[in-house]
């Protein structure tokens, strides 16, 4: 059975038993996921499943967001990310302006701030921001009325990537509880791991970290407070033995310059996820990236393109669960 | 000037090891005298203040602060530098010289020497530049800024990264019998670090600062120290195991002295959560362990002296990304009412805490300052009032520093500086 949720009548349908209702829903921003319950976690995910079948549609769009203003201020490059929100945007009939920092008086030096401030006079409901360093988007959340969305922050967070990872997962296996999944690659960088850890974890997954030892975090399970455990497998053999996940980080090039690995080649007899070493995972185990790849270092062609692989997917999902997103900050009775 | 006569104080010299109650008078801007209980000066007409309940103590003395001044005066000047110290307690501060231009020739310790004649209300000892420019590259005419009044010489906010280079200073030092201060960091092991490097930092997703690019850092200056017999005292330590080895150093004769901040005594890495730049500080703030191990350093004798680093930065700078936030807590102000913290949870004696900030400082900068920090008949009269019992909240709004950056805006504290005397004259007054 589905409920009728939306209430200007657009048929945006809410699966029965959300344990968090969209009324409860108390997030002006998303930053992270470390302050995300396992309910609203789900409750996103459920929404993102209403939204699914709105891109399924002939014509995929709905009112929901209509007169509502986003914008996207990008400090970094990005390909999916940008267009992913911008076409979510689109689905859901909001105004979308998109404002990169190379193109803008942020070469002129204007501050983050600033910035911001002048996308709110211009009316921004919604900022969706991406920048180089970590915490910009909570600065960004301190200084503006609208809700803020990180799109990826230095080494901090990635969470909507985080949350179309775990909408993948659980489209393919079901439930998130219990599954192992393996990280492999450089995690000491990545804000994609550091958000998949915070939102498996909470979800009831068992996350392994399988990294070169100058390509992993410091500290991973000391003071459990401050951060997820994690299981530390640097062998890749162990890490992907009976995983029902497998999850490749893309390596930067400049890990080889700055000395952080010794070489490519050395790279890839370690910790590339090629044919043979998927047979490790379960039979049945999915193979995920979140893109860019660099297809021949840290995952093999074949691999990356072969049955188990949902990377093509993970980028469709991209788009319902950052749709279900920008639903729950703008859209609804806060109008 | 008429004479004052502080009456009824709770006079605590450790010096002297002096903690009873007293009266001391103050004239011509000497102590004139101090007796013990009910005694009273045998002079009279003088202006008398009771201060009954408070705390008599030397004026306090920083190793250590940043007043920005040539060239940084937005974010601090020698007037609002001095007044902030003066406001904290503080009748003498050395100015550390990364300023611009750096303090590295005798003409800019004249500058400030000057400047802190007409404008500074508290005494003001320049220290001069280990190397030319602060670059670590050719050292910096030490003799020429010794004999106009430099009093120690650091590349402070830089290590000399060069071991030659600072065995060589550390050598031509022995000529003038001046401390060398070292900002123990390797820059290469701590590059582009924001904060600790631990959990915290994973979490927040930062670079992080490893203990050990201060303690390779502390090891290589004690071994160096030993090999030249010069002075050499270390900034702002503040990890366990830069505590320890200046311990071990001690131990062996070696001539190494050692500072701490009040906030690497009282404020732990957590305190950075939520990307504050208002506690982003070099060193940064470590662990709760590391807290533990300053605390026992002060306790026995590792540690000579509290330091504040004062280090104003304006709001502006402060005001964005973490990562281009400079380097700095504004620390004169807050200092005492903090470290009373550490005396009201029992962790460390008041002598023992105002011992740490007059004569055992005074003692690091040598004999030619062997009167600071010591009420004794004679000397000049540095004196601070103390209320330990008075609560108040860091309004940072209200500071005379115009580094309003400090992490404890808002927080309560108790225990305050009520009244600063410097050579007699009241130069802070609640």
């Amino acid at each position: 059975m589905t409920t009728n949720w939306h209430e200007d009548g657009s048929t945006i349908l809410l699966p029965p038993k959300a344990a968090v209702t969209a009324s409860a829903w108390r997030h002006h921003h998303i930053l992270d996921l470390d302050d995300f319950t396992q309910d609203e976690i789900e409750l996103i995910l459920h929404i993102t499943g209403s939204m699914k079948e709105v891109l399924a549609r002939p014509i995929k769009k709905v009112p929901a967001l209509r007169g509502k203003t986003i914008m996207t201020l990008f400090y970094e490059n990005s390909t999916r990310t940008r267009l992913s929100f911008e076409l979510a945007a689109k689905s859901l009939s909001a105004d979308i302006s998109n404002l990169t920092a190379s193109t803008s008086s942020i070469v002129k030096g204007e501050s983050l701030i600033d910035t911001l401030l002048t996308l709110e006079s211009l009316g921004a409901d919604v900022v969706i921001i991406r920048h180089p360093q970590s915490g910009a988007p909570n600065l960004a959340a301190q200084h503006i009325k609208g809700s803020v969305i990180n799109a990826g922050d230095g080494w901090h967070a990635h969470p909507t990537q985080a949350l179309l990872d775990m909408y993948t997962m659980r489209a393919h296996k079901g439930v998130i509880k219990d599954l192992k999944v393996t990280i492999i690659g450089d995690t000491k960088h990545s804000r994609v791991s550091r958000s998949n850890i915070w939102g498996l974890t909470t979800m009831g997954a068992v996350v392994t970290v399988c990294s070169p030892p100058t390509l992993l975090p410091i500290g991973f399970n000391q003071p459990v407070a401050y951060f997820p455990k994690v299981r530390i497998e640097p062998d890749i053999h162990k890490a992907i033995e009976g995983a029902d996940v497998v999850m490749v980080l893309r390596l930067q090039l400049e890990r080889m310059q700055s000395g952080l690995l010794p070489s490519m080649r050395e790279y890839i007899n370690l910790y590339q996820l090629n044919e043979e070493r998927l047979k490790l995972a379960k039979p049945d185990a999915l193979v995920m990236h979140p893109g860019p790849m660099n297809e021949g270092l840290e995952i093999s062609t074949g691999v990356a393109h072969g049955s188990q692989s949902v990377i093509n997917e993970q980028v469709t999902n991209g788009v319902a669960v950052r749709m279900a997103l920008l639903y729950l900050l703008a859209g609804g009775k806060k109008a | 000037m008429k004479p004052i006569l502080i009456k009824d104080a709770r006079i605590i010299d450790p010096s002297q090891k002096i903690d009873s109650t007293g009266s001391i008078l103050i004239a011509e801007g000497k102590i004139a005298w101090l007796g013990t209980g009910d005694q009273k000066p045998a002079t009279n007409g003088h202006e008398v203040v009771v201060a009954k309940n408070l705390i008599a103590a030397p004026g306090f003395i920083d190793l250590h602060c940043h007043l920005r001044d040539p060239g940084l005066e937005e974010k601090e000047t020698i007037a609002s530098g001095t007044l902030a110290a003066a406001r904290g307690g503080f009748t003498t501060v050395c100015c550390m010289p990364n300023t611009e231009p750096a303090i590295d020739n005798r003409s800019i310790i004249d500058y400030v020497k000057t400047k802190a004649t007409s404008e500074g209300v508290v005494r003001v000892l320049p220290i001069g530049c280990i190397t030319r420019g602060r670059k670590g590259e050719a050292l910096a005419d030490m003799g020429e800024m010794a004999s106009a009044g430099a009093v120690a010489f650091s590349d402070d906010g830089s290590p000399v990264m060069n071991s030659r280079l600072m065995r060589q200073a550390l050598d031509y030092s022995l000529a003038f019998g001046l401390p060398v201060i070292e900002h123990c960091e390797d820059k290469v092991l701590a590059e582009n670090g924001q904060m600790n490097e631990g959990i915290i930092s994973t979490r927040l997703g930062l670079p992080g600062i490893p203990a050990a690019a201060e303690e390779s850092m502390v090891a290589r200056d004690i071994a160096l120290a030993e090999l030249t017999g010069a002075r050499l005292h270390i900034a702002h330590v503040s990890t366990s195991g830069s505590v320890e080895m200046v311990r071990a150093g001690k131990q062996k004769g070696i001539r190494v002295t050692c500072e701490v901040t009040p906030h690497h005594l009282t404020l732990s890495e957590e305190m950075v959560m939520g990307y504050n730049t208002n506690a982003k500080v070099n060193p940064p703030l470590r662990t709760r362990r590391d807290i533990e191990a300053l605390i026992e350093g002060l306790k026995d004798g590792t540690i000579d002296a509290i330091a504040t680093d004062h280090a104003p930065h304006t709001s502006l700078e402060k005001l964005c990304e973490f990562a281009y936030a400079p380097f700095g807590i504004s620390m004169l102000e807050t200092a005492f009412g903090m470290l009373m913290g550490l005396f009201q949870t029992g962790k460390i004696d008041l002598n023992l805490l105002i011992s740490k900030m007059t004569w055992e400082p005074a003692n690091i900068l040598g004999d030619k300052f062997g009167k600071l920090g010591r009420l004794v008949v004679g000397n000049p009269a540095d004196i601070v009032l103390i209320d330990p019992e008075k609560e108040w909240i860091v309004d940072p709004a209200s500071f005379a520093s115009k580094g309003q950056n400090t992490p404890l805006g808002g927080a309560k504290l108790k225990g305050k500086v009520v009244t600063t005397i410097f050579q007699g004259k009241v130069v802070f007054r609640e």
